[in-house]
């Protein structure tokens, strides 16, 4: 048997909208906005052709996908790995619902969680922000743990039982296109900021070589903290957009599951982009969904999964689409 | 008295719960986050060969040990082997293996009190007027001489010394002639019988349930973090402060507040000595 070897060459319009001459052509402008398009086409579009039962299942998976991205953003673009989802989720599903339990109206409460939450998820994490790699991940899963067990002991804001009766958003419309928008409009700033402006470049020093940011006079811990903030803002805006879903918060806004499906969702999607995580969740929490069925088996399922990505298939789905999609690939003989 | 008695005992038990985790991830750098899995799924296979298949109490404990170990075996030359080095996907990959044992044993049965491993001495007696059963007393002679071993081990016999030396410097080990994938399977093999022995030593307190797994993962990655990775000696510390810890926060301020202790001691230890308790200056490079 002759030995081959999978060539891979670009393909002619990847190689021709790689240039300035992109716009020369309605084809090539589509095969580069082309992909993005059909992401915002179908969230927008999806809403209004599925049950209402899959309606929720889309606005948890929202919330989901949100986690995923500010997961995705501090590891792959600060190299913090935080695995304070439930933190965030936390923090701001409970701050909400205090205000709201308070008598302030939804659409004063979900913003000011969203950002006195997020500082406060800052000032929490920030002394250990020194901390590097699996480290900082271990203190960061922890966090929320001791939050969920302190607030069970104690007994504050409801203690197991957490704080019913509060609002919910007004109609499924309002609810599903608000986390729709959110994310679409989050996805463009942090992708705008990471690729195009200083900061975002500073950011990947602070991951690639700590002292450069330090040789270049830069404050290290300013800017992880900066990055913490960013990523803490989508978190707890999912958490508060969380509590006024279900009317309710409790114990599990601090449940495990925030601070684990987006590190799934990065495995499962592809790391070193914004676009991986997100299509991991979106694959990932309806495919969850639909598994309800087994009980607890669909966590085998997961975790099955999840092992495989990591050790056999380490480029993700993201990646693995996007060589499809510019290159052909064929086998030549050595 | 009490607290002094039963904090040795509750330091002794963290002692048996992590020493295992702490060989593989403090010794020779290997995370084994299925730590927990194992640990309930000894304790499981122990109930099944004595309960299901009428075996004897002790061969029922020695195949399950044996069985453990060769999990532990296929976990590193399947799994982690491919991706060693990283250590992110390395505790990943751990994490799921034994997220997947440990659901799929809830899935398969393992629910409610009904799993329960008789005690090797049922009694008990008083020491310094405070009973304590003789399961306890097993317990912290149990913990004794398997931290005893493990010193003998790491220091004095070769393939001890060589889960060491692919810590420190893997390079140096394998111009000395250790392989370090052999180095490393003994030591995920090792740490997954010690899960094991740690199972059934401390299981016929209580219940056998899915949830102790979890718990036994925190309690470990809690002592071998406080402790400084590298020196087991560190870990025993972490044991005795996070255990006396626990016991006098359950006496003396309510017994809800066990595990935010505990969680509360690695935040602390993190911030403020970043590479633990009796970590030196590598592990401080690497953590900082």
């Amino acid at each position: 048997m002759p030995e081959l070897r999978k060539e891979r060459l670009d393909r002619g319009v990847k190689v021709r909208s790689d240039t300035i001459y992109a716009l020369s052509s309605m084809k090539e402008i589509m095969f580069l906005v082309g992909p993005g398009l059909l992401l915002i086409l179908l969230l927008l579009v999806l809403p209004l052709v599925v049950s209402p039962y899959w309606q929720r299942v889309m606005a948890i998976t929202g919330v989901y996908a949100l986690l995923s991205i500010s997961f995705g953003f501090l590891a792959n673009y600060v190299g913090l790995v935080c695995l304070g989802g439930a933190l965030y989720v936390g923090v701001g599903g409970y701050l909400s619902g205090l205000m709201n339990a308070a008598g302030l109206p939804l659409i004063i409460c979900i913003p000011l969680a969203t950002f006195l939450g997020a500082l406060l998820c800052t000032l929490l994490l920030l002394p250990c922000l020194p901390l590097r790699g699996v480290y900082f991940a271990i203190v960061s899963f922890i966090y929320p743990l001791l939050a969920g067990r302190l607030i069970a002991a104690t007994g504050f804001y409801g203690g197991t039982d957490g704080i019913p009766g509060l609002d919910t958003l007004p109609n499924i419309w309002i609810t599903l296109y608000l986390a729709i928008l959110i994310l679409l409009i989050i996805l463009y700033g942090i992708s705008r900021m990471v690729n195009y402006e200083d900061v975002g470049l500073v950011f990947r020093g602070v991951k690639d070589n700590e002292l450069a940011i330090k040789a270049s006079a830069l404050d290290l811990t300013w800017y992880k903290v900066q990055a913490v903030y960013i990523s803490a803002v989508m978190g707890c805006f999912a958490g508060a957009y969380l509590a006024h879903l279900y009317g309710w918060v409790g114990l599990s806004l601090f449940a495990i599951d925030f601070s684990i499906l987006p590190v799934a969702a990065t495995v499962v999607g592809g790391s070193g982009t914004l676009y991986g995580p997100l299509l991991g969740a979106l694959i990932l929490v309806p495919a969850s969904e639909a598994m309800r069925a087994f009980g607890t088996l669909r966590i085998v399922f997961y975790a099955v999964l999840l092992v495989f990505f990591v050790v056999f298939w380490t480029e993700g789905i993201l990646d693995f689409l996007k060589r499809k999609y510019e290159q052909f690939e064929h086998w030549v003989r050595i | 008295m009490e607290i002094i008695i039963y904090g040795i005992v509750n330091s002794l038990t963290l002692i048996l719960m992590s020493i295992g985790f702490a060989l593989a991830y403090g010794v020779s750098r290997i995370p084994n986050f299925a730590h927990g899995a194992l640990f309930i799924l000894t304790g499981y296979l122990t109930w099944l060969l004595r309960f299901r298949m009428d075996m004897p109490y002790g061969l029922a404990i020695l195949l399950s040990l044996i069985i453990v170990a060769i999990i532990g075996v296929a976990l590193y030359q399947i799994i982690l082997i491919r991706v060693r080095g990283m250590p992110i996907s390395e505790i990943i990959a751990s994490f799921g293996v034994g997220l997947a044992i440990l659901e799929f044993l809830r899935w398969s049965g393992l629910k409610g009190t009904a799993h329960m491993l008789p005690p090797f001495m049922s009694g008990s007696m008083l020491i310094f007027d405070v009973p304590l059963d003789y399961q306890r007393i097993i317990v912290v002679l149990g913990g004794v001489s398997v931290l005893l071993f493990l010193w003998f081990f790491t220091t004095y016999t070769k393939p001890g010394l060589s889960l060491k030396a692919i810590a420190q410097n893997e390079r140096a080990g394998l111009v000395l002639g250790i392989d370090s994938d052999i180095a490393a399977t003994l030591a995920v093999a090792i740490g997954a019988v010690f899960a094991g022995i740690a199972a059934i030593i401390l299981l016929p307190l209580g219940n056998i349930v899915v949830e102790m797994g979890y718990e036994v993962l925190v309690f470990a990655i809690a002592v071998s973090v406080c402790g400084g990775l590298g020196s087991w000696k560190g870990a025993v510390i972490a044991s005795f402060l996070i255990g006396f810890a626990q016991t006098i926060t359950v006496s003396l301020v309510a017994p809800h507040y066990h595990f935010v202790t505990a969680l509360f001691i690695i935040i602390m230890v993190l911030i403020f000595k970043p590479s633990g308790l009796f970590g030196r200056q590598k592990e401080l490079e690497e953590r900082v």
